[in-house]
């Protein structure tokens, strides 16, 4: 939790913090019952750091209420990465994050609801701690606005109970957009602190850049590398133990290629990985000891 | 089936009795000997170097591949490294067989493989002062005989063996 007695940056409702006692008590809600058609690919399980987004979300939300909830469609319900979670299957008609938000508040007239998409791989601890700290429950929610357009966000806001009813009365207007609704009622908005916390990730495009900015750096790792003959000679060195990000025998020769000005193209060498015969491509270990044969000449 | 690499000089009467089994009626051996001349070049001393750990391996499969081809009673090959004046012993490969033609055929077979698999590299010294590593440098535009079993197999023999002795 981060200090709760900070200001944000900038609060744009004038209506007070309500104090605990009076508020509806505040649930997690992940939502997860998109239908991914962009990404062409399931969104709830994108991995990063090895681990799906689904998961990672639920672990971060669980840090600042509980229980969570995990919005799925019926047919979705027993899709491995959602079985086994705390379900809430939708049970209003329509389409969009507004069902997944009205079938929560209608299973749990009483509670709020934090509500998070789970395709923002960006969101962080203090941003949902600080749009905890700033909820406002007597207003229908409290929302960031979007760095990018000013607009609210509606998939990483606070929902309280009474929105319930005016959301029935949005959708059956024909409306669908939540963030429409936002701009509608009255709600609490809150400036982000964080320009790309809220940031969501919809095609294959955006989920290989989040990947790069999350995924931590390839960890360099350690080999030793022998030289013979005329490689040695060039290298100016026997052995060397070098660290490298080179996932294969095919890069990490490109990197000393460059380094030592080698002049026998990789056609023209065989690779030795702890003293075997191994292919250009195998996926080289911490602590290999890799050698690269130059043309034989024995007899 | 032995394969080893000297430092020093390589004891041809040593090897030969190594192979001898009485079920054994004849003995084939090739000596590679360090020439004074390559591809018009007078050479002055030769230089052998191995990769020893990979090079024991593979040097043992092809023997292995030899005891599997041929009827074999034993085999050995012996690789000198270091540094080695004209007319040494580079390389000595012997076999002893029930009958003379697998042990021609087995003796040809290992040293043959030896040349084109074994982790050995040849530094060539010349008269000229001029050195270089066979294979890798005055042959490295060369175009290559084969680019499957043998990658590394020239479109020129650097052969410095002489003479087959029995």
């Amino acid at each position: 939790m981060s200090d709760r007695s900070r200001r944000p940056p900038g609060t744009i409702s004038t209506a007070a913090t309500a104090g605990a006692r009076d508020a509806a008590p505040l649930r997690g809600l992940v939502l997860a019952g998109g239908s991914s058609s962009r990404m062409r690919r399931d969104k709830a399980v994108l991995e990063y750091g090895g681990r799906p987004q689904l998961d990672r979300v639920i672990e971060l939300a669980e840090r600042h209420v509980q229980p969570v909830f995990v919005s799925v469609r019926a047919a979705q319900a027993h899709e491995p990465t959602r079985a086994g979670r705390a379900l809430i299957i939708d049970s209003v008609a329509g389409e969009g994050p507004i069902v997944g938000i009205r079938s929560a508040l209608g299973a749990q007239p009483g509670a709020a609801w934090l509500v998070i998409a789970c395709d923002l791989p960006f969101l962080s601890d203090a941003v949902l701690a600080e749009l905890i700290a700033h909820r406002d429950p007597r207003a229908l929610a409290t929302a960031y606005l979007s760095a990018h357009d000013g607009m609210p966000e509606p998939l990483c806001a606070i929902w309280e109970p009474a929105a319930g009813p005016a959301l029935a009365e949005f959708q059956g207007t024909g409306a669908l957009c939540p963030r429409k609704f936002l701009m509608r009622h009255p709600v609490r908005l809150l400036e982000p602190r964080d320009a790309r916390a809220l940031d969501n990730v919809n095609t294959p495009e955006e989920y290989a850049q989040a990947r790069e900015l999350l995924v931590p750096e390839v960890k360099p790792m350690q080999l030793k590398v022998q030289y013979y003959a005329l490689m040695r000679e060039q290298a100016g060195r026997s052995e060397e133990t070098l660290e490298t990000a080179a996932a294969t025998p095919e890069q990490l020769y490109g990197e000393l290629k460059a380094r030592h000005g080698f002049t026998l193209a990789p056609d023209q060498l065989k690779v030795a990985i702890n003293s075997e015969f191994a292919s250009w491509t195998r996926p080289l270990a911490p602590g290999d000891a890799v050698v690269f044969i130059p043309p034989v000449a024995g007899g | 089936m032995r394969f080893r690499f000297s430092h020093g000089a390589i004891d041809p009467v040593a090897a030969r009795d190594e192979l001898r089994e009485v079920s054994a009626g004849g003995f084939v051996a090739f000596e590679g000997w360090v020439r004074d001349h390559n591809e018009g070049e007078e050479v002055r001393r030769l230089e052998y170097e191995a990769f020893e750990a990979l090079a024991l391996v593979e040097g043992e499969r092809i023997l292995a591949e030899a005891a599997a081809r041929f009827p074999l009673k034993r085999a050995l090959c012996v690789h000198r490294v270091g540094s080695l004046e004209l007319g040494e012993m580079a390389v000595w490969v012997g076999v002893s067989a029930v009958h003379r033609g697998e042990a021609f055929a087995a003796c040809r077979y290992i040293i043959d493989e030896v040349k084109h698999r074994v982790p050995i590299w040849k530094k060539e010294h010349y008269r000229n002062g001029d050195s270089g590593w066979v294979n890798c440098e005055r042959c490295a535009a060369a175009p290559r005989e084969s680019a499957g079993a043998h990658p590394h197999e020239h479109a020129h023999e650097h052969a410095h063996e002489h003479a087959l002795k029995d």
